[in-house]
């Protein structure tokens, strides 16, 4: 069964479909949450919950909102930093301003080995920080591009040739 | 349009990122699917992407999606209650009573402002024609009492034929003798011309000595063309000539238009 026709049978209610897709997707989805919390236990308990959202927000997606990955890594991403923000406010040592994925990139070792850290970093060795800013920006802290045009003044258009180069290189790195 | 220059410009990067507006979602669907290579690339961004956020995951527990199974099976969707379901109608039938009662008391109140104006425009009618009815009655019993002015035993009646001046033109003469008084039907006469007047002769034949009545003015704008003038004389014949406004000493024969002799 293709893509499509997985989503449709998903938004149909249909479980087995769900469980596909979760199969596809959930090692992603938790990725991206542990990226934004750097927490491995609680990244893989909201994973669960977004899923269950996903499940029970089936009929909003439709193509229109883009790629189905991009709208369950929407969902995602907002679920964590909720998560972030309910956090910080117990506990001010956590500061939203950290970039995530800068974070986990510098601070891979200190997970004790419970992410890919060799994956992780034979992907982004070598590539820039402004690189791994603007990825942490648009992928993981859901930045529109006028927001980090904005945030990193800098014209729109240089932040989308950046974008393309920066992803470009991990796709190099890949092949 | 330029696919390789589309791709190249790092839109389908911020279309995987969803960081693009709608309307520019909408633009890049439309060109995946017109073009095999741009949905290949956006594809292979995404590829991109699922690697990189893959590492750093913490892996998900084998057994993790028997329990969100079991929270999906809990989310039952909402059933209204029998009892939850009965009360709302008679919270709707009130509601609609009351709408009800309120649109009719709209169109009522409607109905009687209509009726209103329609009553006062009857009112204005009825006064009009009144006013009509009233005039007409006057009229009636002036016309009632100039037919009995007309029908006196002591009238004498004189008809006043065409001259050669107007041949065609006629008039009447009621003499009551009793009260000196002549009533001219001036109805047979042509409108006089500007600046000029008719003037009613009282004749005597021999010798012929005529003496004035008085004039006939604004003839045009009256009606009835009916005059009544004082008539002391013992006249022998009636005429009538056309006169520069104000009248004359004396008739000027040419310009005689009608003449009849008494008992004639």
């Amino acid at each position: 069964m293709d893509l499509d026709n997985l989503i449709q049978q998903f938004q149909k209610k249909d479980k087995v479909a769900f469980e596909t897709l979760y199969d596809m997707y959930a090692e992603n989805i938790c990725g991206v949450i542990n990226v934004i919390l750097k927490d491995p236990e609680r990244s893989q308990e909201l994973c669960q919950d977004v899923f269950v959202k996903i499940w029970n927000k089936s009929d909003q997606y439709d193509t229109s909102k883009g790629r189905f990955f991009t709208w369950i890594l929407n969902i995602a991403r907002n679920t964590a930093i909720d998560e972030l923000r309910s956090k910080s406010h117990k506990n001010q040592k956590k500061n939203l301003a950290v970039d995530s994925l800068v974070g986990i990139y510098e601070n891979s070792e200190d997970l004790n080995g419970k992410i890919d850290t060799i994956g992780l970093q034979s992907l982004l060795k070598g590539l820039k920080d402004k690189c791994i800013i603007l990825i942490d920006m648009l992928y993981f802290k859901g930045f529109t591009q006028k927001e980090a045009a904005k945030e990193l003044k800098t014209p729109i258009g240089t932040i989308k040739t950046r974008i393309r180069s920066c992803i470009s290189e991990i796709r190099k790195k890949m092949a | 349009m330029d696919v390789e220059k589309y791709i190249a410009s790092g839109i389908l990067e911020l279309y995987v990122a969803g960081a693009l507006s709608p309307e520019e979602n909408l633009e890049v669907q439309h060109y995946a699917i017109q073009y095999p290579e741009v949905k290949k690339e956006i594809e292979a961004i995404e590829a991109a992407m699922l690697e990189l956020t893959r590492t750093t995951s913490p892996k998900m527990p084998a057994d993790a999606f028997s329990k969100i199974r079991a929270e999906l099976d809990e989310v039952i969707p909402f059933m209204p209650t029998a009892s939850e379901k009965k009360t709302p109608w008679s919270n709707y039938l009130g509601w609609a009573a009351s709408i009800l009662f309120a649109v009719g008391m709209l169109w009522m109140y409607m109905q009687n402002s209509d009726l209103k104006s329609e009553i006062e425009v009857t009112h204005q009618e009825k006064e009009s024609l009144e006013e009509i009815i009233s005039t007409t009655r006057e009229e009636v019993a002036d016309k009632e009492s100039l037919l009995q002015e007309l029908r006196d035993r002591n009238v004498t009646v004189v008809a006043l034929g065409g001259q050669t001046v107007s041949p065609n033109s006629y008039a009447k003469a009621y003499w009551n003798k009793e009260e000196q008084k002549v009533i001219i039907d001036a109805q047979g006469l042509p409108d006089p011309p500007p600046g000029f007047t008719y003037q009613v002769w009282s004749l005597k034949l021999d010798p012929l000595t005529p003496t004035s009545l008085g004039l006939l003015d604004d003839l045009a704008s009256d009606d009835t063309k009916l005059f009544t003038l004082e008539n002391p004389n013992a006249s022998e014949a009636f005429g009538i000539t056309l006169e520069p406004e104000g009248g004359s000493e004396t008739p000027t024969l040419e310009q005689l238009y009608t003449l009849g002799a008494v008992g004639a």
